[in-house]
């Protein structure tokens, strides 16, 4: 009750607008210090080498996040994008050891689509929130994919064809870098320049004003929400291309949380109809650059989750302020 | 500065206050007598709200004075303005919609012992102030359940609970039926007959000439001129918001031709809130829908758009098309509407005024999917200029905007969709005179060009100056239907009331 009484009595007394401008330029400021730091206190941190390794390992979260974000925008949350990934690579595992490598990619890719268009139509057409469903989702697809496997850890390293998807060099630069670009500027040019991409910010925005502006809102969420599965699914074929291994507890909710993490930093509403897969793609690397930053500089891996606690409530706490005049 | 007489009980000196670039007040002062109702009037954006908050506590003037019973004060929240016995009450009134309306009532400073709420003592509490108010509204019930009307009342009543003397009223009757603002009316001249002192923020004159001893205009931040309300008329005031002489409000009234043919019809249409309603509208035709608030109107008008799910019945267009499905195909169709709350149903604060402009027309200004950026600015530049849509540039969030220039928004919105039929469900709730205008002569162009409307108003005034045909609904039914000469105030707020005379309380 108090706390209602407090926001009776804080309605409207604080001018936002310095923070609103903070939040619009968000995540680019930290990041450039950080790397500017780290550039200048660790002689390995600004090389080739060190740079592509960050990239190559992110690959897969900043496909995940990357299309997170659409589902984020259009007003809906994905938490089974951890359990997703895991499926998808296990799929495509057990059909590599079994089929050719170009089937096995599509079935896994297949299975993260089919798992995000589930979460689509369950959150939309039975109105479940998306939170719950696709925390349920998770536990479902986790058990699924333990059924695959059996519980085994499957082991490519008899099918290096499998492995080329991901391996191959091309311009000094491994495919599931490359791969990882043109999938985020896929999903990037999706919500900012289409049709798709607008209605996604409206569904969000205000879901029922959208509906009665013509906006097929359901379908809108149904797409965001299936580009999100399809994009834990490459992104789990990818990382099984990367090391020719692949088992079910792989992705779990650590990923889910990490790519969450990456979102919000980057500056996009939890809430819906704001953000942009630019800042993702930024908030990911503040992320992956902090951890990076604190095996170079040979610091206590244990402030590291400190560190990254504080960035996420200070990100959200800037969301919830810059939304209080709004 | 002299010092101030007894009777003024609340005195402004110099006040200023800016907003970022924007200054919405410069240089204003008053005094406000005790135990009287001072209105203050102007357009949409002319800082009369911002000093209605700067009373309350919610905002901090920049400059200037604030003298309270002639001790200069300086609130720095609401709660401080509550300690010196000063409220506020908005025009979306504040409730927690989970809570009881006593609960509300006494939110914060509720009886209890040793952090246990005392639910009896609470509830004779309420029962011996809404007593005292001469309210008729149980405590019991859930605050959200409430209409805004009643909603009003829990604020007055919190106001009232905390012995505030002066209290300021935002806009309190803009969403409130004819009957509901009537008894509004009663409450306030209640309030100053028991010695309270009132701020009364409002767009309608004649409220105010009713009401108010004392009219300050406000035109751009600054005092036009402060009144007795005795001295004022509407054109006067008009005149001095303007700065300029108004002609007659409405356009002249253009009815369609007795052979005009029909272009939507409507038959036995039952959906929740209408129970059955048959209909014919005419091309150039504005037909008025007027009823109490809860009569069925706005239910109406979301089933005949398809927002709403219809039980039984049809709404088939000139074509044959049948609609009520869902807002796409009524919009494709050519069939639009004007929702009622623009904030929760209209817009998309967030985005651009352009992006909420070109909304519902997205697919026609893209290719393959990808929106043409180019040709989507110079169509919402060209449609957003038609309609006078001012105040922001067109690529700044819509919130940006005056409440006015937001409502043109969707007019914009509707205009691309070249709508035959268009349902305008309040579109002037919360406009400033100027935009009004504005949306009366976009409501008889449209028609003149063909479309026909249905406007539904609460403001029997705009009934009576746009309207060609009027239906009145009670019940969710249609009880009445007038044309021509036969649509005066008296025959529809007759038809509107008939049988709840003394039901509407409860």
């Amino acid at each position: 009750m108090n706390a209602a009484a407090a926001k009776l009595v804080a309605r409207g007394r604080l001018d936002t607008r310095a923070l609103t401008r903070l939040r619009r330029v968000g995540i680019l400021i930290p990041f450039v210090i950080l790397f500017a730091v780290l550039s200048l206190t660790s002689e390995s941190f600004a090389t080739k080498t060190n740079l592509l390794n960050i990239l190559d390992q992110q690959s897969a979260t900043l496909i995940i996040a990357a299309a997170g974000t659409l589902v984020l925008v259009a007003g809906g949350i994905d938490l089974s994008v951890g359990a997703t990934y895991s499926l998808a690579a296990v799929t495509s595992a057990h059909f590599a050891l079994h089929t050719n490598p170009a089937v096995a990619i599509a079935l896994g890719i297949g299975a993260g689509l089919l798992v995000g268009i589930a979460n689509g139509v369950i959150t939309t057409t039975f109105r479940i929130n998306a939170l719950i469903t696709t925390l349920a989702m998770s536990f479902v697809v986790s058990g699924i994919a333990g059924l695959v496997t059996k519980g085994n850890l499957l082991v490519l390293f008899e099918k290096p064809g499998f492995g080329k998807f991901a391996r191959t060099e091309f311009l000094t630069v491994r495919t599931s870098i490359w791969l990882m670009i043109v999938a985020v500027l896929v999903i990037g040019f999706v919500l900012s320049s289409t049709t798709a991409g607008r209605y996604m910010y409206a569904a969000g925005g205000n879901a029922e004003a959208a509906r009665l502006a013509g906006v097929r809102v359901n379908a809108v969420r149904i797409l965001a929400f299936a580009l999100s599965g399809g994009a834990a699914g490459l992104a789990g074929v990818i990382d099984t291309s990367r090391v020719l291994s692949a088992q079910a507890s792989t992705g779990d909710t650590a990923l889910a949380f990490t790519v969450l993490a990456g979102i919000v930093v980057g500056g996009t509403s939890i809430l819906g109809g704001e953000g942009a897969v630019w800042r993702t793609v930024v908030g990911v690397l503040f992320i992956a650059l902090i951890g990076n930053g604190y095996i170079l500089l040979g610091l206590d891996p244990l402030y590291e989750q400190i560190t990254m606690g504080v960035i996420l409530l200070l990100a959200v706490g800037l969301d919830a302020l810059t939304r209080r005049t709004g | 500065m002299s010092a101030p007489e007894p009777d003024r009980y609340l005195e402004l000196l110099d006040v200023a206050k800016h907003f970022g670039g924007v200054q919405a007040l410069s240089g204003v002062s008053l005094s406000v007598a005790r135990g009287t109702v001072h209105a203050l009037v102007g357009e949409n954006g002319a800082g009369k709200s911002t000093l209605g908050r700067i009373v309350a506590g919610a905002l901090a003037p920049d400059d200037g004075r604030v003298v309270l019973e002639g001790e200069p004060v300086a609130f720095r929240s609401p709660r401080e303005a509550l300690e010196h016995r000063v409220a506020a009450i908005a025009q979306e009134p504040f409730v927690v919609p989970q809570l009881t309306v006593a609960e509300n009532v006494f939110l914060g400073v509720e009886p209890r012992s040793a952090g246990v709420v005392r639910n009896g003592k609470l509830s004779d509490a309420y029962a011996a102030l809404a007593a005292t108010a001469g309210f008729d509204l149980p405590g019991g019930v859930l605050a959200g359940r409430l209409r805004t009307a009643d909603q009003q009342k829990v604020e007055i009543l919190r106001a009232l609970s905390r012995d505030a003397q002066l209290i300021v009223m935002d806009e309190p009757t803009a969403a409130l039926s004819a009957r509901e603002t009537e008894q509004l009316h009663e409450i306030v001249r209640r309030l100053v007959a028991a010695g309270k002192t009132i701020v009364l923020i409002s767009h309608f004159l004649r409220e105010v000439l009713d009401l108010a001893e004392a009219v300050t205009v406000l035109r751009d931040g600054r005092v036009v001129r402060t009144a007795p309300a005795a001295r004022e008329s509407e054109s006067s005031l008009v005149e001095a918001m303007l700065g300029r002489s108004l002609g007659s409000t409405f356009p002249p009234k253009k009815p369609p031709g007795s052979d005009a043919p029909a272009v939507l019809s409507v038959r036995e249409l039952v959906a929740p809130g209408v129970e059955g309603a048959t209909f014919d509208l005419r091309a150039g035709e504005i037909l008025g829908i007027a009823g109490l608030v809860g009569a069925g109107r706005t239910e109406l008008a979301r089933a005949l758009f398809g927002a709403a799910r219809i039980a039984s019945g049809s709404v088939t267009l000139a074509d044959g098309g049948r609609l009520g499905r869902s807002p796409r195909r009524s919009l494709s169709a050519g069939l639009a509407m004007i929702p009622e709350s623009r904030k929760d149903e209209g817009l998309i604060f967030a985005r651009s005024v352009t992006e909420n402009a070109t909304l519902s027309r997205l697919q026609s200004l893209a290719s393959l999917g990808v929106v043409r950026r180019g040709r989507e600015r110079k169509t919402a530049r060209s449609v957003l200029e038609e309609c006078d849509v001012r105040g922001a540039h067109y690529s700044a969030p819509v919130a940006a905007l005056s409440g006015g220039n937001q409502q043109k928004v969707l007019f914009a919105r509707t205009l691309l969709c070249s709508p035959h039929v268009l349902i305008a469900d309040e579109p002037t709730r919360g406009v400033d005179i100027g935009a009004k205008r504005a949306i009366y002569e976009f409501l008889t162009n449209l028609a003149g060009g063909g479309a026909g409307i249905v406007l539904i108003s609460s403001e029997l005034e705009e009934i009576l100056g746009l309207a060609h045909r009027v239906l009145v609904m009670r019940r969710g039914r249609i009880v009445a239907e007038l044309a021509g000469d036969a649509i005066d105030e008296g025959t529809i707020l007759a038809a509107a009331f008939a049988d709840e005379t003394r039901g509407a309380a409860a």
